[in-house]
């Protein structure tokens, strides 16, 4: 038997690389869907929770400072605590339509460019 | 239960080496030791790993060289091309919350990213760092990000508002997201843990469920600091691309 020379190991190796990557990119875009890790339903919750607790306090926040600022108490905090609550449901809107991270209200991804966060809620937590 | 043997004493932070410069407590805590060993950790893996440079890598070298091509790939599949000359601050983020997290799962270690005013500063830096390159990038056209497109002009008094709330929110739950899921990890392994001697022999369930814990911890170590990151990208994307 032939001990293989360094050369033959790296074309080999090489061979072996290029399948590899074109298998890689073969089922990277209509691969398994990565929301069936488990716990991604606890995870999906907390950050529907996150999400909404996150652009409450925000408003309250807004409403107290320009309160204490302007001398409207308690006027301004109540309608922040309103608009807050509002953005809270529009982040939980944006994420549970598919938006996945993404903000705004652009759906579709820019053609040539792949937003891994875009493939559905609850795929990270 | 005992003085000191509290779940949640593990977040306690301790002054190693007090210092005191006029009214500021600058004292090197725990937490900043744990930072400081994140650091040099990051450049022992990164620079201990490529070292050898060779052609065909070894052990250290193709996970130092995975760690890079992973961001590498994330940023160009999240920001584009443009998004190139923020790769380094953004490999940094991610090695720093990853290695950070990891060093939390050493026992007797510290979590830094398990307190809000770590994750919260990382998160107002890259807010303010974001919404900047956006303002030099786009001037006052970017302020046309908080009236979406197509929208009835009455409505603006109150879609704004909402809008600028959600925009704000971002670094709240951007922060938020890491450190509760730190915090919540390492408590719930602590409180297991505490059942383990409590019960005697029926100890080895809770015990069992501990081992599995930390599985999942360690999962959740890489998961967070994945998602630390690829908010920051898609932050920056939106900043880079106003829609």
């Amino acid at each position: 038997m032939r001990e293989p020379g360094p050369g033959e190991d790296l074309e080999r190796l090489d061979a072996r690389l290029k399948r590899a990557t074109a298998e890689a990119r073969r089922s990277a875009p209509g691969g398994p869907p990565r929301d069936e890790r488990p716990g991604s339903a606890l995870g999906l919750a907390l950050r529907v929770g996150v999400e909404l607790v996150s652009a409450l306090a925000i408003g309250v926040a807004i409403g107290w400072l320009l309160d204490a600022w302007l001398g409207t108490r308690p006027w301004l905090m109540l309608a922040f605590i309103l608009l807050g609550g509002a953005a809270g449901i529009l982040n939980v809107y944006r994420m549970a339509r598919g938006f996945g991270y993404a903000v705004g209200y652009k759906q579709d991804p820019p053609s040539g460019r792949k937003r891994p966060g875009d493939q559905g809620p609850g795929i990270e937590e | 239960m005992a003085e000191g043997h509290s779940p949640l004493s593990q977040f306690e932070i301790k002054r190693w080496v007090p210092i005191q410069v006029g009214d500021l407590d600058v004292s090197f805590t725990n937490s900043a030791t744990f930072m400081a060993l994140t650091v040099i950790g990051v450049s022992a893996f990164l620079v201990l790993g490529m070292r050898r440079h060779a052609l065909v890598p070894g052990r250290w070298q193709s996970m130092a060289e995975l760690s890079y091509v992973f961001i590498a790939n994330l940023v160009k599949d999240t920001v584009g091309t443009e998004g190139r000359p923020y790769f380094p601050f953004i490999f940094t983020v991610f090695m720093f919350v990853l290695f950070g997290n990891l060093f939390g799962m050493v026992p007797y270690g510290f979590t830094f990213t398990s307190h809000i005013v770590v994750t919260f500063t990382m998160a107002i830096v890259v807010f303010l760092g974001v919404t900047v390159i956006a303002l030099i990038k786009h001037k006052l056209h970017f302020f046309t990000f908080f009236m979406p497109p197509g929208v009835p002009l009455i409505m603006a008094p109150l879609l704004v508002p909402i809008e600028i709330i959600s925009y704000l929110s971002r670094p709240v739950s951007l922060s938020v997201r890491l450190f509760a899921n730190m915090l919540a990890g390492h408590t719930l392994l602590k409180v297991f843990a505490g059942f383990v001697v409590a019960l005697g022999l029926f100890g080895a369930f809770p015990l069992a469920f501990v081992v599995a814990l930390t599985a999942l911890e360690i999962v959740i170590a890489f998961l967070q600091a994945f998602v630390f990151t690829i908010l920051t990208c898609l932050y920056l994307n939106d900043a880079l691309h106003l829609h």
